[in-house]
């Protein structure tokens, strides 16, 4: 009771606690009264208010985590900080959780609501570490929730969220294997996915999940084969390590001639050369023959997409990641015709100036691949000298490789390399060189008699384990020719009172006994030292003291009669089992007594039977029969999950089943509005080859990758594929092309009816829109007008001479006047869709984006030819130099910019006439994108000068802003004239907020303070979705991030035009196509943070309206409410 | 793939676990100590250990073993490198990669484990990402959050992650922008007794320190592109157009990276800038020997040869060395037999030599190892292949950055010459 007492001073009385004292152990207080305080004080400060004791808290667990200590009676206290706004208290919680989560599933059932939530959270990043956290604790019970939620993440349109679903795969698999069939589906969905970011991520979860299913892998090869230049260094490994698998069971194999004439050439012949061995010889050889034959009917022609594997691997050869360049390489091996694999030796030796481990395992793969190939390495030997400084292991590698590569030509340089190597004081080193000069001297027999004379020097060295080394070869070699050699025997016999190593005492004692014909007199001497030092010697000793004597006592009986009794008596009563075994065996045969059976007649036949000499054989010999690289193949044994590399087919399956129909991503814009029946398949199918074919020789990346890109609106409509080849196509031949046309003529054919037909469709429904007119006075006037506009237009302009020229210019410039144009030419071309010169499909796609505008934004076309020279002309310069770069970055080509409407632009005041002395500047966003950088917005100002003296040196200064904010300034104004006007573009980066960009405006002579503060509509740029997409981008925005607002609309403003144009003009949304006609949709998203913008107007009756306003910043959302609500009610 | 990291110290202590899925108990690295033992030197514990149930892939750096635990099938040379980016990535952040700073920054060392694998697969990988995500501990906001309790995760996710970039994180942001290119070569040689070499290869890296405002695009030509035989690159580093116009084309991650790494062909023309004359002879009958190593300048090209040490392994019957330097400083372990002999600068006026005796043990036998000298050395302001960047250009922002290419040249890992005992009767 004492001790209990104690315990309760310990606590100080604290009554808060309020356990009762029996729930412990009364000892515990004692004995571990330190530990149990510091998790006591643990748990108050988890439990505080403080983030700061909080963080202090967990650093402490987490650290206690990392030293193993066991941290888990914490738990409760800290699960429930799983909700901590900290982020560092929150990741430090999660590290704990899936720790401990597995050992106490009850209470970390706790947390998942938290990670249900963040399931949902508007921000990617967010939702990604929830699912990734959520799937990481190992808790059964919880094995739907992860299903849905894995299936949901998916289906993301954030590829981030995407790759993390893929991770989460192979978890949910090994915590429960049953769900394997639903994985199955979502593996088979995200390999479909065309972002760099997943494709890694989903192949690795295919491998631990469903290796066998190939099957999935067909319509995705291509892909992935084009995608791999751009993945990030770990997919790459396991994509490429995949491929290979796949690779060998669709495509044949390409060294199908040579292998055989291989095979043929190297005809071996096993040891015991008999008769039955030349049938088999003679079967195998027609067998071949037939083979060959069956070769030479078929020439053997490599499948494209083989090729395609071979090409756009090898670049990676060039990575800096040694396992990237040991995946291709074990490619090249395995996959490649023999005239190219050679290409993966310079890489190969390249790695071997990397750290000793990769070193050791390149070694290993080498090792094997000189014994197939060994020409590949011949020219590098010299990089496989060693260096006294490498570690053992690596030298004794270097070794085998070196020996692997010896042959005729260079057989004296490596001995000369040897001999050095003999002389090094690291003695595993100095053994393993003798075992590799014995090699050389048994493969290549020109230097043999060498090679022994060498060894034979080192008999008398003065290292017993280089000697006793030396004497285990020597015996090998002899076996070669004993005759010529029985000098080296007695030799040999000598060092028997010398070397004291058990394997060389007992190779000795075996060449003794083997040819004790050639040394009569010296054997029987020396079987009678061993027969006094019997009991002292080793096991393998005394196993071939017993042969010896069991081999004299054969031949020479007189001798050594007495001696080989006496051997097998001490034998007799040895201890271990083997010795005593072989002592009783060998005497039943040798000596004869009544009982001997019919075998001691053969005993002399048994035991002096020519014997065939050892082969020296690497141990890397068939060791390729594992995928290089792999673990398996260095430890020569098969590992766990080890997929076997498949042999090549006979004959190659259907190449066919790679074919990925086109639809799928060049026309996944027309994917609602008709289907291709009236296009053949096959032309899809080659057409699209060809351009994957170009895909290829771009550079190392491209704007394919900005495409489908995380951050481009893109994304989400799968159509990134079709912005690649526009991207492509831009860079290769400029702005605008039409040398490319004719390349893809019949493509953009298709394309074009895909096109009327979809204009047909539009049309259709444009026709059923009920509009304040009727349909015939708006569809005439909607003409009327164009032919008006289109006059105008050619008498102003002159710059539109030729289509091609319109088509390009309308494409890199945006700006309005030719926006119009364009459309007036599509619809021009739509009229005479059959007699137009096909043209890109890329070009009409942005062609369609504007003329859906247009279609609903006729009234928007007031002759206001906005002022836009500057931007222009630094817009235009701007791609040209990254155009003929061959590098641009920038996606200006699809920018959804040339969607706004032009008269929405709204000029604000920067500086008065008055306050500037003369100088007023007003600006206006200008809705273009801002070329030098996709975050910033667009602001172009417009300096007027209406003093009397010139202004200087226009330019801004001192800027202010807020973090995160970021400014591109405008270009200096050197000089403006009294009376002059002068326009230039700046970038604002402001961050999505509505946080004002103070800063000076400077002449020569005075600086004025300025601050531009956008309104929330200018914070975004349109983007284009299709009603779908609407629908499920909606649907992923509800709850708070949904702002719901009645209100009633002004009298003006009740016909759809009208709603639409004032929506457009009070902030940067796109309209997004609507089957229904009492409502309006507009999409945009965020300029800095990419955020999705979605604003929808429904109508109702006598100008009731409903505005709902989806956004993941709800900042934003609820500053655009406001002024959308302002712009429609007034 | 990974399923749990040992940290183990010289000593065979565990220092640091961490696991990705369920927790592999730490007796799985008793195999790792069995062969630890096995091995006469450190970095002869063979990198790949099969266990009945796991096998363990381990590196060594700085003393430290780093030891995966894996449990299936994987190419044991993605976790090798993973391992080695872990320590790269360790030095990045705490200068140091040792046990005491590893110990001293458990947490950020926890947390970008988290951060560089899910689920044993590489996730976040490219340190400017990293950085993003976890700020590297310094002084200043080590003070500042434990006064403020504020953290060193980074409060932005990243958006590099999630860029067109992966590499680059974006608003960078200086207002010095400038752009250092060192050159530096390696030479690695082996140089027989008489002094001829046997083979030499030249292998080049090119290190960058980029503090660049914005997105730059870079561009960088050579004046003799030829001389590169095989390159690799950094993955910012555009390759077609490196295949086709042989230029380097890259938008830079910020700070430090290795840009790219390159082999100098022609294994003959390598002129290894120091030669080493030696002299070691012991007579029979006495317990002395006498030693007489003399150093020299060789096609410097004009450059003083710098920092050259010189080092040995004298032969085991070695007992002890008194010898004589005409300058520097030298050292002889009786213990390890090591010799070593720090230079400095050669003065070709003046040859650095070091003469003296050793002594034998007596009675013992004449040593018969040939040992061999390593030789490091540094040479600034060359590139002993000749290789010389023509041009750096930026593109994609309008400031002009401060630019400077620094070269050197310096001794690799192994300058070896190998060195012949002559025992006279």
């Amino acid at each position: 009771m004492s001790a209990s007492s104690a315990f309760n001073d310990e606590k100080g009385g604290s009554s808060s606690v309020g356990e009762p004292e029996y729930g412990h152990d009364p000892a515990s207080g004692g004995i571990f009264s330190s530990d149990y305080k510091r998790h006591d004080d643990l748990k108050e400060m988890l439990d505080s208010n403080k983030d700061s004791l909080k963080l202090e808290a967990m650093k402490r667990i987490v650290a206690m985590i990392a030293r193993g200590k066991n941290a888990s009676d914490l738990f409760p206290a800290v699960v429930k900080n799983v909700a901590c706004k900290n982020i560092e208290v929150k990741k430090l919680v999660y590290v704990y959780l899936v720790r401990y989560a597995e050992e106490q599933q009850d209470l970390a059932l706790l947390s998942i609501s938290t990670f249900q939530r963040g399931l949902k959270d508007p921000n990617q990043l967010i939702r990604a570490s929830a699912l990734r956290v959520l799937s990481s604790i190992r808790v059964t019970i919880i094995v739907p929730i992860m299903m849905l939620a894995i299936k949901e993440a998916a289906s993301d349109m954030s590829p981030y969220v995407r790759k993390t679903a893929a991770h989460a795969i192979p978890k949910l698999y090994s915590l429960d294997p049953e769900q394997k069939d639903q994985l199955i589906e979502v593996i088979e969905k995200l390999l479909a996915d065309k972002t760099t970011l997943v494709a890694g991520s989903v192949v690795m979860a295919f491998e631990e999940v469903c290796p066998e299913r190939i099957d999935l892998i067909h319509k995705n090869y291509r892909k992935l084969c084009n995608l791999l230049i751009d993945v990030e260094e770990w997919g790459q490994v396991v994509i490429i390590n995949m491929l290979t698998r796949y690779a060998r069971t669709q495509f044949l194999n390409p060294n199908i001639n040579e292998s055989l004439l291989e095979e043929g050439g190297g005809g071996e012949k096993t040891f015991y050369g008999s008769d039955e061995d030349e049938d088999e010889d003679e079967e195998e050889k027609e067998k071949k023959a037939e083979v060959a034959a069956m070769a030479k009917r078929k020439p053997y022609v490599m499948d494209p997409d083989h090729r395609l594997l071979l090409r756009n691997t090898k670049p990676l050869l060039q990575s800096r990641n040694a396992a990237v360049v040991m995946a291709v390489a074990q490619l090249y091996f395995h996959l490649a015709p023999k005239a190219e694999v050679g290409v993966i030796a310079k890489a190969l030796v390249r790695l071997l100036r990397s750290h000793s481990e990769v070193q050791y395992v390149v070694l290993q793969n080498v090792a094997t691949m000189t014994i197939k190939r060994r020409g590949m390495f011949e020219p590098y030997l010299k990089s496989f000298y060693i260096r006294s400084t490498d570690p053992t292991q690596i030298k004794v590698l270097k070794l085998e490789v070196l020996t692997n590569l010896a042959n005729e030509t260079n057989i004296s340089t490596i001995l000369r390399e040897f001999q050095t190597y003999i002389k090094s004081m690291d003695k595993d080193f100095v053994a393993a060189t003798i075992q590799a000069i014995g090699r050389c001297a048994t493969n290549i027999g020109e230097v043999r008699d060498t090679c022994l004379n060498g060894l034979v020097q080192l008999l008398s060295n003065r290292d017993e384990l280089v000697v006793a080394e030396s004497v285990v070869v020597i015996k090998k070699l002899l076996q070669m020719q004993p005759e010529k050699h029985s000098d080296i025997i007695k030799h040999m016999a000598k060092l028997t009172d010398n070397i004291q190593v058990p394997m060389a005492r007992a190779s000795i004692l075996w060449l003794i006994g083997e040819y004790c014909e050639h040394v009569p007199k010296i054997a029987p001497d020396v079987l009678r030292k061993m027969a006094k030092s019997f009991t002292n010697e080793e096991d393998i000793v005394k196993l071939q003291i017993i042969n010896l004597a069991a081999k004299l006592y054969l031949t020479n009986s007189k001798q050594t009669k007495l001696l080989t009794q006496y051997v097998l008596n001490l034998a007799k009563y040895d201890q271990n089992y083997d010795i005593r075994d072989r002592a009783r065996f060998i005497r039943q045969l040798i000596v004869p007594t009544e009982k001997s059976g019919a075998l001691s007649k053969y005993a002399k036949k048994l035991f002096l039977a020519l014997k065939p000499a050892p082969v020296l054989e690497s141990p890397f010999k068939d060791r390729d029969h594992f995928q290089l690289g792999s673990l398996s193949h260095l430890l020569n044994a098969k590992a766990g999950g080890y997929q076997e590399l498949p042999d090549w087919p006979e004959a190659a399956p259907d190449p066919s089943v790679r074919n990925v129909e086109v639809k799928e991503s060049v026309f996944t814009l027309l994917e609602r509005v008709t289907t291709l029946t009236s296009v053949p398949e096959w032309t899809k199918c080659s057409s699209r080859e060809k351009r994957k074919e170009k895909k290829v020789e771009k550079p190392f990346y491209s704007d394919s990758e900005g495409e489908s890109g995380p951050t481009e609106s893109a994304d989400s409509e799968s159509d990134s594929a079709s912005g690649s080849e526009s991207g492509s196509g831009s860079e290769e031949s400029g702005s605008g092309s039409e040398s490319e046309e004719s390349e893809e003529g019949s493509e953009s054919e298709e394309e074009e009816e895909e096109e009327e037909e979809k204009d047909k469709k539009k049309k259709k429904k444009e026709l059923k829109k009920p509009v304040p007119e009727t349909e015939s006075e708006q569809s005439s006037e909607e003409e009327d007008r164009k032919i008006k506009r289109k006059s105008k237009q050619r008498k102003s302009d002159s710059e539109s001479e030729s289509d091609e020229d319109e088509e390009s210019e309308s494409e890199s410039s945006q700006s309005e006047s030719e926006d119009s144009e364009s459309e007036i030419e599509v619809k021009k071309k739509k009229k005479t869709a059959e007699m137009k010169p096909p043209s890109k499909p890329v070009k009409k796609e942005t062609k369609k984006e504007k003329k859906e505008m247009s279609l609903l934004d006729l009234d928007d076309f007031e002759p206001a030819p906005s002022p836009q020279v500057t931007p222009v002309n630094t817009f235009l310069s701007n791609s040209l130099v990254t155009d003929l770069e061959g590098l641009s970055l920038s996606d200006s080509v699809l920018s959804p910019a040339t969607i706004a409407p032009s008269s929405v632009l709204k000029n604000y005041e920067l500086l008065h006439r008055i306050t500037g002395e003369g100088l007023s500047v007003e600006y206006c966003f200008s809705r273009q994108p801002f070329s030098p950088d996709a975050n910033m917005v667009a602001v172009q100002m417009q300096f007027t000068n209406s003093a009397t003296s010139d202004t200087k040196n226009l330019h801004m200064e001192d800027v202010k802003l807020q973090s995160g904010m970021r400014v591109k300034e405008f270009p200096e104004i050197e000089l403006l004239s009294a009376g002059e006007t002068a326009m230039a573009v700046m970038g604002i980066d402001f961050c999505d907020s509505t946080q004002a960009a103070n800063f000076q405006l400077c002449t020569h002579t005075r600086k004025f303070f300025v601050s531009i503060q956008p309104p929330v509509g200018e914070l975004m740029r349109p983007i284009f979705l299709t009603e779908n997409e609407f629908k499920k981008e909606q649907g992923q925005l509800m709850g708070m991030n949904e702002i719901t607002e009645k209100l009633t609309l002004d009298a003006k403003c009740r016909n759809e035009h009208a709603i639409v144009q004032r929506v457009t003009t009070a902030a940067n949304l796109s309209r997004v196509p609507c089957g229904s006609d009492k409502e309006c949709r507009f999409a945009g998203r965020t300029v800095t943070s990419s955020s999705l913008v979605l604003v929808t107007v429904a109508t109702k009756e006598e100008g009731a309206a409903q505005l709902t306003v989806n956004c993941e910043k709800m900042v934003i959302g609820t500053m655009l409410v406001k002024d959308i609500l302002l712009a429609l009610t007034q | 793939m990974i399923h749990s990291l040992f940290l183990v110290n010289a000593s065979g202590d565990i220092f640091l676990e961490k696991h990705w899925k369920s927790v592999v108990s730490r007796s799985v690295c008793d195999y790792f100590f069995e062969a630890q033992e096995r091995a006469t030197e450190p970095e002869n514990v063979p990198p790949v250990i099969p266990t009945p149930h796991h096998y363990l892939i381990s590196v060594l750096r700085h003393r430290i073993y780093f030891v995966a635990v894996i449990q299936s099938e994987v190419p044991p040379l993605f976790v090798i490198e993973f391992l080695h980016r872990v320590v790269d990535t360790f030095q990045d952040y705490f200068g140091v990669c040792t046990e005491a700073a590893i110990k001293d920054n458990v947490v950020v060392v926890y947390e970008l484990l988290e951060e560089m694998l899910d689920n044993g697969f590489p996730l976040a990988t490219e340190s400017n990402i990293l950085k993003e995500l976890i700020k590297p501990p310094t002084i200043l906001r080590t003070m500042v959050n434990t006064i403020t309790g504020s953290t060193n995760v980074g409060e932005q996710l990243p958006t590099g992650q999630l860029s067109v970039v992966p590499w680059r994180r974006t608003g960078v942001k200086y207002t010095n922008n400038e752009a250092y290119f060192d050159v530096v070569e390696e030479i690695d040689a082996i140089i027989d007794k008489s002094g001829s070499t046997i083979t030499a290869e030249i292998q080049g890296v090119i290190d960058a320190c980029v503090k660049l405002t914005g997105m730059p695009d870079l561009t960088l030509s050579f004046m003799n592109p030829r001389l590169l035989d095989d390159v690799s690159f950094h993955p910012c580093v555009r390759f077609k157009r490196w295949e086709a116009e042989r230029i380097l084309s890259f938008i830079p991650p910020d700070g430090n990276f290795r840009l790219l790494s390159y082999h100098v062909s022609s294994q003959n023309l390598v002129a290894i800038p120091v030669y080493v004359k030696h002299n070691i002879t012991f007579r029979e009958g006495s317990s002395q020997g006498r030693f007489d190593l003399t150093l020299g300048p060789k096609q410097t090209m004009g450059k003083a040869v710098e920092s050259v040490l010189v080092s040995s392994q004298l032969p085991r019957g070695v007992l002890n060395a008194n010898l004589n330097p005409s300058q520097g400083t030298y050292t002889f372990d009786p213990v390890t037999k090591l010799l070593s002999w720090d230079v400095g600068k050669i003065n070709p006026q003046k040859l650095p030599s070091l003469k003296g005796t050793m002594s034998l043990q007596a009675g013992a036998s004449k040593p018969d190892e040939n040992p061999t000298i390593n030789i490091q050395f540094k040479i600034q302001q060359m590139a002993i292949s000749g290789l010389k960047v023509n041009r750096l250009d930026m593109y994609g922002e309008k400031y002009k950055p401060f630019k400077g290419i620094k070269y050197m040249t310096k001794a690799g890992k192994s300058v070896l010459q190998r060195m012949h005992i002559v025992n006279c009767k």
